[in-house]
């Protein structure tokens, strides 16, 4: 069609005029705004674009959190509000979308997105501004080592290996386990040390260590070894596609003791490859919803009225983090970034859906981890358990 | 060789942003940050317009050249800079505009790598090589652990400011310009025209469009070079396919093989992402319709003049 046929000259110019006053109105200050008295909390996510999921359930795990914070009186007799950044899931645009935040909005605190790798991106800004920024899932421990104004909710990689040792010394009352380890990857690694020391602290024995490479389909022969050195159970730290396979070549070899894995396992693709070979599993998660504490009950229950559909672990991480900050600004008894900070840092025993959270000394989470066993071809809830404090001689 | 007005305007703007540099520090640090990504999208985008707009290539691989001169930038500045113990105005002004040609060199030697076996393919076909190429990068970088892997580069120093950002951008669009208006230029404009005709007038086609290619490439390893070190932060993904078509729409929104309506568009559309905030979860929504308005209301480009032609003199 021709433009110049179907209109006058002045369709053109209002279409270039709205252009021109949609880039204009984005230069507007926000003046004499009704909210000026509420306590202003950032937030950046992939809101859009691949992981659209993981930005979307932070942001309705954050939602409600502020509704009910709000809905009891706010913080320090202020209205909490949150305001909201897309970073289309793509690079770049984090470190934008928090400048705005800092110097446009004035947040007193930021909440992170659940991907480390943004995190690290927008983390040196936060620092930069003396602003806290506190992550609900960003797992790579390289994010809170970006400076003393970054924390976490979650639990950090290497952490799960304390937790897992923890769970097969006292829960499983195991004493002779092999580690099968992906060489390739920090995180199955980096897991498989912390759980080699911690193991052995608590009186148990890594009696072998085998070694496989990312993409391997066959672990038989480091299997057979394993099995051979008289093992009564296997610590696989791995994602779920080795994972599945891993327990299907297990039972295939008549090994019948437990299976302990990592996080990277809580997926289907994982009950897909092992079927029932799958029975005897046992990994750690952030959160289940079949946990029956009657909080994880009253948040799934509140969080389901309110979207109308279940929350997922990062929605239960980003509810605790909204509900930390809020604590952090009560405890400090000031909205000023600094004191806020300080309040974060010394937190301890605050009682979240998650689990009872304290910050250690590299401002990450230390709190319980929530066992998933598999029964009966499908993941359930086993058991909380508290690795305790690392730092700490073990009694 | 070239008129001495065109030369002129490159030492204004260059003059401009040297002196808007000095005063930028007090600017809002989101509208520098806008402002500099402005910037550095009329780099690239001037520097395909190179590559698909003038000779009529077709490459979706620009994303893949700003990845490797990031990279390599950002290693020199990460890693060699420290050991050197420079000052930190000498790293500034001498060390970091250095490590950008050194990425931008890195960039237009890819440039070649690619360029050389493919461009005897056409249109589709070199669209596809390109596109291969810039996804490859991009895995590379995902699995060297020394550039930090998925997890990224992190600790970049920000030396990009207002000055490097718009005098490259100057710079860019100066020597596109000189290029395409000096007599060896005109061969860019043949094999866009008719390749077949160009060659029987003797021309070297391929040679012509390596050209392109490495020009372009090197101009997008310094877009990446000033990017890495406006950011802080390398992920590799952010140099995926997504980037490279970014940047193509800059090139057609702005006409392609028009100089100054494709930095009017590398300037709105990165503008406008950022100024349609307000519109919280429509901001896509919107930002696509209004891609979809401009291409309907200016498919001859967006900025040509005159602006509202009297009859209709589109191509």
């Amino acid at each position: 069609m021709n433009p110049s046929d179907s209109g006058p000259h002045s369709r053109r110019r209002f279409l270039t005029l709205a252009a021109v006053s949609a880039v204009l109105a984005g230069c507007r200050e926000k003046e004499g705004d009704p909210a000026a008295q509420a306590i202003r909390i950032g937030l950046f996510g992939a809101l859009s674009g691949s992981e659209a999921g993981l930005g979307q359930y932070t942001d309705m795990g954050a939602t409600l959190a502020l509704e009910e914070i709000n809905a009891a009186g706010g913080v320090l007799g202020r209205r909490l509000e949150l305001i909201r950044e897309d970073n289309r899931t793509t690079a770049g645009e984090s470190a934008t979308a928090v400048k705005k935040l800092l110097s446009r909005d004035h947040v007193v605190a930021v909440i992170g997105d659940g991907n480390s790798g943004r995190c690290l991106e927008a983390g040196p800004l936060c620092q930069a501004a003396g602003v806290p920024m506190v992550s609900p899932a960003a797992t790579n421990p390289k994010v809170t080592e970006i400076g003393d104004c970054v924390f976490r909710v979650c639990f950090t990689d290497p952490f799960q290996g304390a937790v897992m040792a923890r769970f097969a010394r006292e829960s499983l009352g195991l004493s002779r386990v092999g580690l099968l380890v992906d060489a390739s990857a920090p995180y199955s690694l980096g897991l498989a040390s912390v759980f080699r020391e911690r193991f052995a602290a608590e009186g148990g024995t890594v009696v072998s260590e085998q070694r496989f490479s990312g993409g391997d389909k066959d672990f038989r022969a480091q299997l057979t070894a394993l099995k051979s050195a008289g093992i009564e159970a296997v610590f696989a730290p791995s994602y779920y596609h080795s994972g599945g396979l891993i327990l299907r070549q297990a039972r295939d070899l008549g090994f019948a003791g437990p299976m302990l894995g990592s996080d990277g396992w809580e997926a289907p693709e994982l009950l897909e490859v092992a079927g029932r070979t799958a029975e005897g599993a046992y990994f750690p998660v952030h959160f289940s919803p079949e946990n029956t504490d009657p909080l994880v009950v009253g948040f799934l229950d509140r969080f389901r009225r309110r979207f109308e559909r279940p929350p997922t672990g990062v929605s239960a991480l980003a509810f605790d983090t909204l509900q930390l900050v809020a604590d952090a600004i009560r405890r400090a008894g000031s909205v000023d970034s600094p004191a806020i900070r300080t309040a974060l840092a010394a937190t301890r025993e605050f009682q979240g859906i998650t689990g009872r959270i304290s910050m250690d000394s590299s401002r990450n989470a230390r709190k319980p981890a929530v066992i998933i066993g598999v029964r009966d071809g499908a993941f359930r809830f086993l058991r909380v358990v508290d690795p305790g404090d690392p730092g700490r001689a073990s009694s | 060789m070239f008129p001495p007005r065109s030369q002129r305007i490159l030492l204004a703007v260059l003059a401009a942003s040297a002196l808007l540099s000095a005063v930028s520090g007090r600017l809002n640090p989101y509208f520098l940050d806008v402002a500099l990504g402005a910037g550095i999208s009329v780099v690239l985008a001037s520097s395909l317009n190179l590559i698909n707009g003038f000779t009529g290539q077709f490459s979706l691989g620009h994303a893949g050249f700003m990845a490797v001169g990031a990279y390599a930038s950002a290693m020199l500045t990460t890693t060699l800079a420290p050991r050197l113990g420079l000052s930190a105005n000498l790293l500034q002004w001498v060390f970091f505009p250095l490590s950008l040609v050194a990425g931008g060199l890195l960039a237009a030697l890819a440039g070649i790598a690619v360029g050389a076996p493919s461009l005897r393919l056409k249109g589709d076909y070199l669209a596809i090589v390109t596109l291969g190429f810039g996804e490859i990068i991009k895995v590379v970088l995902q699995n060297v652990d020394a550039v930090g892997a998925s997890r990224g580069l992190t600790g970049i120093p920000n030396h990009t400011n207002f000055f490097w950002v718009f005098g490259s951008a100057a710079v860019t669009v100066y020597v596109v310009w000189a290029l395409l208006n000096s007599t060896y230029g005109r061969g860019f404009l043949a094999v866009a025209d008719d390749e077949v005709a160009a060659e029987a007038m003797g021309l070297n086609t391929t040679r012509y469009k390596i050209t392109a290619f490495v020009v372009g490439a090197f101009f997008a390893g310094v877009a990446g070079g000033l990017y890495a070190h406006l950011k802080g932060y390398l992920n590799p993904g952010g140099f995926s396919f997504d980037k490279s078509i970014e940047i193509v729409v800059m090139v057609i929104l702005g006409g392609m093989g028009r100089h100054s309506g494709v930095v009017v568009a590398a300037l709105l559309l990165t503008v406008l992402t950022e100024s349609l905030r307000q519109t919280g979860a429509f901001r896509m929504i919107v930002y696509s319709v209004l891609l979809i308005v401009l291409m309907l209301t200016r498919p001859q480009g967006l900025f040509v003049w005159p602006l509202w032609p009297k009859k209709e003199a589109r191509p």
